[in-house]
C-alpha cells in the first residue's frame, strides 16, 4: 500500500505505523485513515477531523498523492509546518543507480573500518575472557551457574555466581528505578518547564554530577550518606514480612545504599541524553499540540515523550551499563557477607557485585588457575550487559516498524 | 477531494467536560517534574558541599598547584598535586585523542550506513562495550600487553588504552542519537543538489549534530577522568611529578585520592583527609572547566539546531 | 545571546569575588595534628612530628629511581621512611605501591619493581622462590623489617578495659557470640560493665596479609575450632567485609558495638579501644614492648641470608602480645643492575637502622635487637 523507495544509504528514521505520526493513507480517497485513537484528546481530534501533526523525519515515500492530499487541502509547507510524509522523496536518480564516487568509497571504507575495529576490539576482549576463563570453568567442582560457593584455591576450585548475579542485578535495578524517572523529570524540567534563562545553568549543574569521580561517590556514599540513611533502613526493616526488607544485620554497607549512590551516579548520563533529545523535538509538533488546546502535560505526552523515547531508552541503557559495571563506588560501599550465610532477598543485606569482587581480588591475580574464576565472572557480566542491551534495542526497534 | 468524513464522536468526553480532570493531571505532572528536580538537587548540593567544604583550603595555596607530594606523609601538611594533575591530564588527553575519532566515525557508520549487516554487528558490539567494568578493561590491557610480554613495564599510557575501551561506547551512543536527530530533509536537500555522501556527512550532518557530539565527548571525559580501577592495575602511583607518560610510575588525581584514603579516618592528623577532598575538588573543577570550554566552542558552531 | 553573555560575565565576576574572599581565609599549610591525644592505650605522642627523624645511618645516598610494591600493612611505615630518607638524599626517588602482598610478589617476580613488601615470606610451594630467583639471577631474600601488631579493636564508649581469649574471639568472629554482655565475655572480664549492645563485626573483604595472620593465629591457638586452612581471604561466617584497613577502621568506629581486627596504628588513629589478649599466660596489653617480646619468640626458618620467620602465635609467654604480623622486604641478593643494588642497599640500611626509631611513633614495633643485627648483616651483603 505504501510505495516507498528508499535510496541506498538512507534510512527512515523515526515514525511508527499505526500512530498519529505516521498515518496510513487510504489509497482510494488519498486521505489519512485515522487509526485507533489512543485517548480522549485524540478522540476529540478525530471527531473534528483535524489534521494530525506528522513527524517530519519520516521520509521515503514517493507517492505523489500523499504529497498533495495529506492535510486535507493545506499546501505542503517545506522546511517546517505540517505536512505528510517527508519532502522531496523522489529526486533524480530514484530507481536508477548512481555511480559511486571515489570520495564516498574511501569514506565508506574508513567508517566501515572503524566499525570493524570496534568489532575486533570487543572480539579480542571476549576471546581473552573466554580463553582465560575456560581452564577454571573446566576445573570447577560445582555448577558455575547455580552454586553459591566461592572457594578459589589451587587445589580446590568450587565457584558459582548466584550470589554475585543477584547482588549485581538488584543494585542495578534499584539504581534504575530511582534514577530513570527522576532523570526524565529533570530533562522535562530543563526543556519544558524552566524559564529559558535557567535551563542552561541547571543543565550545567546536573552535568557537574557527572564530573565527580566514582571513588568520591564511594567515599561520600559510605561515610556521609549511609549513616544518614540509617533511619530509612530502621523503618523499612519493621516490615520484614516482605522478604525484600529483612534486616540482615548489615550496618551501612547495604545493597540499598549502593543502589542509591549508583542512582545519583547514572542520573547525569540519562538526564543529559534525555535533555538533548527532548530539546530537539520539532517545534511544529509542540506547537500543533498547543494550537489544539492541549495542556502542557498533554503536549509533552503527545509530542515530546514519544519523539524522545528511543533516545531516553538509549540513555537509560547507557546508565544501566554504567550501573552494572561500576567498580570502585560499589567496592567501597557494599559490605561483603561472610561465607556460609544463607541467601537473602533483602535489599538491606550486603554482598558483592561482579565488578567489585573482581576488583577486590585483583591484586592477587598471580596464577592463571586462580584468576580464571574471576575472569569467568567478568564474562558473565559481559553477557548480562549484552543481554540487557539487546532487549532494550529490541524494544526500541519494535516500535519502528518500517525501519 | 472531499473532506474526510469521520463519524461525529458521541463517545468520549468533550473538551469542556474533561477540563477539570485534564487540569488536575497537568498540575500533578508539573508538581512531579519540579520535585524530580529538587530531589536531584539534594544529593548534588550535599555532595558538592562536602567536597568543597572539606577540600577548598588547599586549592588556594600556590603550593597546591606547583609542587608534588614528594616527602609528604600523612603526618605532614603541605605539598601539592601537580604530579597528580599532570598524570590525569596526560592520560585523559591521550585517551581522548584516540577515542574521539574512532567513536565518531563508528557512530557515523552506524547511522549513515545502517542497512549493512556489519553495522548491526557493530551496534551489538558497542552495546557490549557499554557494560564492560573498568576493572575488566584494565585486566584485558594487562593480559594483552604485559603478560604476553609485548610491553615491558607498567606505565601511564596503558591506562589511557584501558580508558579508551570505556570512553568509546559513551561517545558512540550519544553521537548516534544526535546524528539520528538531524532532520533527513537536510541530507535529502544535499543529495538533491548533487553533494556526495561523504561531503554531506562531514559538512552538513556532523556540524548540525555538533553540540550533541560535544556533549557526548564531555560525558565521556567525565566518565574516564575519575576511573580508579585501571590505575590500580596498570600503573603504580608515585608522589613525584612524572611528565613521561610512557615510562615509570605516574601520579594521577584518582590515584592520589586512593593514596590519601588510607588515612581518611585518622583523628589525629587530618592532612590526608584535606588532601583527599582537595584532589577530588580539583578533579571536579578540571572536568567542569573542560565542560565550559567545550560548550563555548560548540556555541560558535555555525549551524545551530 | 545577549542575556547569556551578560550572565557569563556576571558569573565570572562573582566567582572571582568569591575566590578572593576565600583566599583570605587560608594560608600555607601548618604542621599541627587535629587534636590532643588522650587515648589511654596509645603510646603515640600527639605532638607535632619532628621535622627530621634522623639522618640515614652510614647512608651513601643514591640518586635515581627505586620502586617497590606490596603489603599495605606497612604503607605508613614505608611512607615515613621514604620521606625521611628523601629529606637527606635529595637525588633519590622512591615509590612504593601498597597494592597488597600478592601483587607485590607477583610484580617482583615479574621484574616490574625492584623490591616487594610482603606479609608472608616467599612461598616455595607456590613456586615463588624459584620464580624470584629466576628474575633476579640470584637467590631472593626475605628480610623482616616491620612488625605490625594487629589489634582486636572495639567501639564501646565507657569500656576501657576488655580482655579476650582466642576461644571467645573466635566465637565472636564466627557469629556464635552476638551480644557484648554474653556470659562468655563477662566471664573473662569480671568487674567490667558490659552493655547489651549487639556486636557488629567488621572484617576485611579484600585479600590481606593481616587476615592471613589472624587466621594463622586462630589455627595455632584454637585448632579444634578453626579447622580450615589459613589464607588471605576471610572465611568465617560473621562480619561485614570492608575494603582495606581504613574500611574496617571506619566501620568499627561508625557504629556502637563495632568490633574487628585491624592494624594497631589504625586503631590508635581512630581512638578505638584495643582488647587485651589472654593466650593462657595472662592478659597482655598491646604495647611496643609486649610486641617486641613476642617477635623474640619467633624462630628464623630462612637459610643463609634469608631471614624468614615462623611466628609463635600460641605463645603463652607472659608479657608477649601474640597477634602480630611481620612484613618482609623481598629483595634480590645480587641485582643484575649494580645501580639498583646500591639503591636498595642504601635504602634498606636506613630502614633497618635509623628508620626503626620512627616505627614506634607510627603504631608499629621495632625489631628486637638480635634479629635487627642479623637483618643488617644481610642487607650489607646486597649488591
Amino acid at each position: 500500500m505504501d510505495n516507498e523507495v528508499t535510496r541506498p544509504g538512507l534510512r527512515k528514521v523515526g515514525g511508527r505505523a499505526g500512530n498519529p505520526y505516521n498515518p496510513l493513507i487510504d489509497p482510494n480517497t488519498g486521505v489519512p485513515v485515522p487509526d485507533e485513537p489512543a485517548d480522549a484528546l485524540e478522540q476529540e481530534l478525530a471527531a473534528i477531523g483535524a489534521p494530525r501533526p506528522v513527524d517530519t523525519r519520516v521520509i521515503g515515500s514517493t507517492d505523489p498523492r500523499e504529497m498533495e492530499t495529506g492535510t486535507a487541502g493545506e499546501p505542503p509547507i517545506s522546511g517546517g509546518g505540517i505536512h505528510t510524509t517527508g519532502s522531496g522523496g523522489s529526486g533524480p536518480g530514484a530507481g536508477k543507480r548512481t555511480p559511486v564516487r571515489w570520495g564516498d568509497r574511501i569514506f565508506g571504507w574508513l567508517t566501515a573500518g572503524t566499525g570493524l575495529l570496534v568489532i575486533a576490539l570487543v572480539g579480542l576482549v571476549a576471546v581473552f575472557l573466554v580463553v582465560r576463563a575456560i581452564p577454571g570453568l573446566a576445573d570447577d567442582k560445582v555448577n558455575f551457574l547455580t552454586s553459591r560457593e566461592w572457594t578459589v584455591e589451587l587445589d580446590n576450585l568450587s565457584f558459582g555466581i548466584v550470589d554475585m548475579l543477584w547482588t549485581t542485578v538488584i543494585v542495578a535495578v534499584i539504581a534504575m528505578v530511582i534514577a530513570v524517572p527522576i532523570a526524565i523529570g529533570i530533562a522535562l524540567f530543563i526543556t519544558q518547564y524552566a524559564p529559558k534563562r535557567f535551563a542552561k545553568p541547571v543543565a550545567y549543574i546536573i552535568d557537574v554530577l557527572a564530573a565527580i569521580p566514582s571513588i568520591i561517590y564511594g567515599i561520600w556514599g559510605i561515610y556521609v550518606l549511609a549513616p544518614k540513611l540509617r533511619p530509612v533502613r530502621e523503618f523499612l526493616t519493621n516490615l520484614d514480612f516482605i522478604p525484600l526488607f529483612k534486616d540482615e544485620g548489615i550496618e551501612d554497607g547495604t545493597v540499598f545504599n549502593a543502589g542509591v549512590v549508583l542512582a545519583i551516579m547514572i542520573l547525569p548520563i540519562v538526564t543529559a541524553i534525555s535533555r538533548d533529545v527532548f530539546e530537539r523535538t520539532p517545534r511544529q509538533n509542540i506547537e500543533a499540540a498547543w494550537a489544539l488546546g492541549a495542556t502542557r502535560w498533554e503536549m509533552i505526552r503527545l509530542s515530546v515523550l514519544p519523539y524522545g523515547r528511543p533516545g531516553v531508552v538509549s540513555g537509560a541503557m547507557l546508565g544501566l551499563g554504567r550501573a552494572l559495571g561500576e567498580t570502585i563506588a560499589v567496592m567501597l560501599i557494599l559490605s561483603k557477607v561472610g561465607a556460609g550465610n544463607a541467601f537473602s532477598w533483602s535489599i538491606f543485606s550486603g554482598g558483592e557485585t561482579f565488578a567489585s569482587k573482581i576488583a577486590l581480588n585483583a591484586p592477587e591475580f598471580n596464577d592463571p588457575k586462580t584468576t580464571a574464576p574471576y575472569i569467568a565472572a567478568g564474562l558473565v557480566l559481559f553477557v548480562l550487559t549484552f543481554a540487557v542491551n539487546a532487549a532494550a534495542r529490541w524494544v526500541v526497534n519494535r516500535r519502528k516498524e518500517f525501519s | 477531494m472531499s473532506a474526510p468524513t469521520v463519524a461525529a464522536s458521541t463517545s468520549g468526553p468533550s473538551f469542556a467536560a474533561g477540563n477539570g480532570r485534564r487540569k488536575a493531571k497537568d498540575n500533578t505532572a508539573t508538581a512531579l517534574v519540579y520535585s524530580a528536580f529538587i530531589v536531584a538537587l539534594i544529593p548534588l548540593i550535599w555532595l558538592l558541599w562536602t567536597v568543597v567544604n572539606r577540600g577548598y583550603h588547599g586549592l588556594f595555596t600556590s603550593s597546591w598547584w606547583t609542587t608534588d607530594q614528594r616527602g609528604i606523609t600523612f603526618r605532614r601538611d603541605g605539598g601539592g598535586m601537580l604530579h597528580a594533575l599532570v598524570g590525569t591530564l596526560e592520560q585523559v588527553a591521550l585517551c581522548t585523542v584516540i577515542s574521539v575519532p574512532i567513536a565518531v566515525l563508528v557512530a557515523v557508520y552506524l547511522v549513515e550506513y545502517a542497512s549493512s549487516r556489519l553495522s548491526r554487528v557493530a551496534t551489538f558490539m558497542v552495546d557490549i562495550l557499554t557494560g564492560i567494568p573498568s576493572i575488566v578493561a584494565a585486566m584485558f590491557v594487562y593480559a594483552a600487553l604485559i603478560t604476553t610480554g609485548i610491553v615491558d613495564k607498567r606505565a601511564g599510557w596503558l591506562v589511557s588504552l584501558a580508558l579508551v575501551l570505556l570512553m568509546i561506547p559513551v561517545i558512540v551512543r550519544t553521537t548516534e542519537e544526535m546524528l539520528k536527530l538531524v532532520p533527513n530533509e537536510l541530507r535529502e536537500a544535499s543529495y538533491a543538489l548533487g553533494v556526495p555522501k561523504w561531503k554531506t556527512i562531514i559538512k552538513i550532518v556532523l556540524p548540525t549534530a555538533f553540540t550533541g557530539i560535544i556533549t557526548g565527548i564531555i560525558l565521556g571525559i567525565a566518565r574516564v577522568a575519575g576511573e580508579t580501577a585501571p590505575l590500580i592495575v596498570l600503573v603504580g602511583y608515585t608522589k613525584e611529578t612524572n611528565y613521561n607518560l610512557f615510562e615509570a610510575f605516574q601520579g594521577s588525581l584518582p590515584g592520589m585520592i586512593l593514596d590519601q584514603a588510607t588515612n581518611l579516618g585518622n583523628k589525629r592528623y587530618h592532612f590526608a583527609a584535606d588532601r583527599l577532598w582537595g584532589a577530588a575538588l580539583t578533579l571536579i573543577l578540571l572536568v567542569m572547566i573542560l565542560n565550559l570550554i567545550a560548550r563555548l566552542v560548540a556555541r560558535r558552531s555555525k549551524i545551530s539546531n | 545571546m545577549k542575556l547569556n553573555r551578560k550572565g557569563l560575565t556576571a558569573g565570572l565576576l562573582a566567582s572571582a569575588a568569591v575566590a578572593m574572599l576565600l583566599s583570605a581565609c587560608s594560608s600555607s599549610g601548618s604542621d599541627e595534628p587535629a587534636g590532643t591525644d588522650s587515648s589511654t592505650t596509645s603510646s603515640t605522642p600527639g605532638s607535632t612530628e619532628p621535622t627530621s627523624s634522623s639522618a640515614p645511618a652510614e647512608a651513601a645516598c643514591f640518586s635515581g629511581n627505586l620502586t617497590g610494591e606490596g603489603s599495605s600493612a606497612q604503607k605508613n611505615a614505608m611512607e615515613t621512611w621514604i620521606s625521611d630518607y628523601q629529606d637527606q638524599c635529595s637525588g633519590a626517588s622512591i615509590a612504593y605501591n601498597p597494592s597488597g602482598s600478592g601483587a607485590g610478589v607477583t610484580n617482583f617476580t615479574g621484574g616490574q619493581v625492584n623490591f616487594a613488601g610482603s606479609d608472608s615470606a616467599l612461598n616455595a610451594d607456590k613456586g615463588e622462590v624459584a620464580a624470584a630467583e629466576k628474575t633476579c639471577g640470584s637467590p631472593a631474600l626475605d628480610l623482616p623489617m616491620v612488625t605490625g601488631p594487629i589489634a582486636l579493636a572495639y567501639n564501646l564508649p565507657g569500656v576501657d578495659d576488655l580482655t579476650l581469649t582466642p576461644e571467645v574471639a573466635f566465637k565472636i568472629f564466627n557469629g556464635d557470640i552476638t551480644k557484648w554482655n554474653d556470659p562468655a565475655i563477662a566471664a573473662i572480664n569480671s568487674g567490667v560493665d558490659l552493655p547489651s549492645t549487639d556486636i557488629k563485626v567488621f572484617v576485611r573483604s579484600d585479600e590481606s596479609g593481616t587476615t592471613n595472620n589472624v587466621e594463622k593465629y586462630f589455627a595455632a591457638t584454637v585448632p579444634s575450632l578453626f579447622t580450615t586452612e589459613p589464607d588471605k581471604a576471610w572465611n568465617l561466617k560473621a562480619g561485614e567485609g570492608k575494603k582495606g584497613s581504613d574500611g574496617v577502621q571506619q566501620g568499627i568506629g561508625g557504629v556502637e558495638g563495632g568490633f574487628g581486627y585491624v592494624e594497631w596504628s589504625f586503631a590508635l588513629d581512630a581512638d578505638l579501644g584495643v582488647a587485651k589478649i589472654d593466650n593462657g599466660g595472662g592478659a597482655v596489653e598491646l604495647t611496643g614492648d609486649t610486641v617486641a617480646k613476642a617477635v623474640s619468640t619467633a624462630k628464623i626458618v630462612g637459610t643463609g641470608d634469608d631471614l624468614s620467620l615462623k611466628l609463635d602465635y600460641a605463645t603463652k609467654e607472659a608479657g608477649a602480645y601474640p597477634l602480630i604480623l611481620v612484613t618482609y622486604e623481598i629483595v634480590c641478593s645480587k641485582y643484575s643492575d649494580p645501580k639498583v643494588g646500591t639503591a636498595v642497599k642504601s635504602f634498606l640500611t636506613y630502614a633497618a637502622g635509623a628508620g626503626q626509631d620512627a616505627l614506634a611513633d607510627l603504631g608499629y614495633a621495632k625489631l628486637p635487637a638480635d634479629l635487627l643485627t642479623k637483618v643488617n648483616a644481610s642487607v650489607a651483603k646486597i649488591s
